[in-house]
């Protein structure tokens, strides 16, 4: 226990001695606000109404929990349909490692004339940038059983549905949550890119809105958002994951 | 008394595209109700392939493969219990829940199964280990709780592939000396797959040899040893004839 309180420790140290670092940099280096506002001239941005703060959390949080929520769905969904047909694998499987390989970025303005600009393709920018490590490593998951774990349920004549509920599922899960983890943060930056390259609303719209008048301290704030909601989705995924899987079997 | 498994001339052929692999050839032997049969041999045997046979994993291309008499029933999807050289336990169950998995496949009542299973963890030594998880086990532990899972669903034939390959020495021998008073109390009718040849004859009622390259049975043999088997029967003058006769039939004198 006093083990994890020093770590604790050592983490709070650590964040803040990078914002002191900062600070002394600033103000010692004499350094314009333009190029890098301080930390109280950062927080400083907060407290004005006109960035229109919780507005723009809220478009690009619901962009980024919105894309990954259905990534989450269809991945494991496409995957468990995979484990209950080896020729739908065998068919598509190829194409999706092939369709992985596209930067998904480049999407971005096909995704704008499809679908305009807003809410809904940014969240499909973000669902397209973290749909396929769900996919791919709750599909490897699956596939990992070992051979002789099949051969004891076949040979109790377990069903197919016995063999995936009880064996193969619950043995995905470290492999579902190591791909869930990879996308928590792959759907940040899918959704902010989405926002760059066309919307009205969110905090990428924002950063660029106010990097026309070098407002720095604006744009600092708007990062620190950004990560914020990224730490929050991944807390929450390392949190169920604690949940649902057992400590050994847990992946990183 | 009528045998309980019945083997002759069994067979079976690996066919991957237009090469054949013989993986076993003539395999012909009984096993009585209640025997302990070692079947041992190298790699590449046929051993393993003969227990997937016995387990209904694996069909046999020739010769006649039947368990169970009128005086023993055997019902094949409820009747085996398998145990493999790596103990298998799912990592994300307690070791009680992993104990139950054959009970839950099968549909068995569980609050019976539940009792059952404790009792099983009690025969196997692992009384006070109901709920933790396996990596909190040793790797003989592990395997005592996959033996205990083995048995049950009550199953009249229990196989065993190599079940101690992977354990230390001095873990090895204990776990023989387990499953000796195991299969004593238990009852059942074991087959025992093992490279290990004193192993074998330190175990069976009867050796099985196979040999490699190719496969074939090459003997089969009553171990008229005095039960219960003892550590110091294996300085004992006919447990060194036995292993002597499988040692020549590897080749290995």
């Amino acid at each position: 226990m006093s083990e994890n309180l020093q770590r604790w420790t050592f983490a709070v140290l650590a964040h803040v001695a990078l914002i002191l670092a900062w600070y002394l940099f600033v103000k010692l280096g004499n350094v314009p606000k333009f190029v890098m506002p301080s930390p109280a001239a950062t927080l400083d941005a907060l407290l004005q109404p006109n960035y229109g703060w919780w507005t723009n959390v809220l478009v690009t949080g619901t962009e980024i929990f919105a894309g990954y929520f259905l990534a989450l769905v269809v991945g494991v969904g496409l995957a468990l349909v995979f484990t209950w047909s080896k020729a739908l694998e065998a068919f598509f499987m190829p194409l999706l490692v092939s369709l992985n390989m596209i930067p998904k970025v480049a999407l971005g303005p096909l995704i704008i004339v499809w679908f305009k600009y807003g809410i809904l393709p940014n969240s499909i920018m973000a669902f397209s940038i973290c749909v396929f490590p769900i996919l791919l490593t709750t599909a490897r998951g699956l596939r990992e059983t070992e051979p002789e774990l099949l051969d004891l349920v076949r040979s109790l004549k377990g069903s197919r549905w016995q063999l995936f509920s009880k064996v193969q599922l619950p043995g995905a899960l470290p492999y579902i949550f190591s791909g869930m983890k990879v996308a928590a943060i792959l759907a940040v930056a899918g959704a902010i890119v989405g926002e760059f390259l066309g919307s009205d609303k969110g905090l990428g719209y924002l950063m660029l809105q106010v990097q026309v008048t070098l407002d720095t301290p604006a744009m600092f704030m708007a990062v620190i958002m950004i990560t914020l909601i990224g730490m929050l989705l991944y807390g929450m995924v390392l949190a169920l994951e604690r949940w649902l899987v057992v400590k050994d079997a847990r992946l990183d | 008394m009528e045998p309980f498994i019945h083997l002759r001339g069994v067979t079976k052929i690996y066919r991957r595209g237009k090469a054949e692999h013989l993986a076993i050839s003539d395999a012909t032997f009984d096993v009585m109700p209640g025997e302990l049969v070692s079947l041992v041999g190298p790699s590449g045997c046929g051993k393993s392939t003969l227990l997937k046979i016995l387990a209904g994993l694996h069909p046999h291309d020739g010769g006649e493969v039947r368990i169970g008499s009128a005086s023993h029933s055997f019902d094949p999807s409820r009747d085996v219990g398998m145990v493999f050289q790596s103990p298998l336990l799912l990592k994300w169950r307690r070791v009680l829940e992993n104990v139950l998995l054959p009970a839950e496949i099968l549909g068995l009542p569980m609050g019976e199964a539940r009792e059952r299973a404790k009792g099983l963890l009690a025969l196997v030594g692992l009384t006070g280990y109901e709920d933790k998880y396996p990596y909190e086990l040793s790797g003989g532990m592990q395997q005592r709780a996959a033996i205990a899972r083995a048995l049950v669903h009550d199953p009249k034939l229990v196989l065993m592939d190599e079940p101690f390959g992977a354990l230390d020495a001095l873990t090895r021998e204990k776990m023989n000396l387990e499953l000796l008073r195991i299969w004593q109390e238990a009852k059942k009718t074991i087959v025992f797959v093992t490279h290990g040849i004193s192993e074998a004859v330190f175990l069976g009622t009867r050796v099985v040899v196979l040999t490699a390259g190719p496969a074939r049975m090459a003997d089969n043999f009553a171990i008229d040893l005095p039960r219960p088997r003892t550590l110091d029967m294996k300085t004992h003058q006919r447990f060194g004839e036995y292993t002597r006769r499988i040692y020549k039939l590897l080749g290995m004198e």
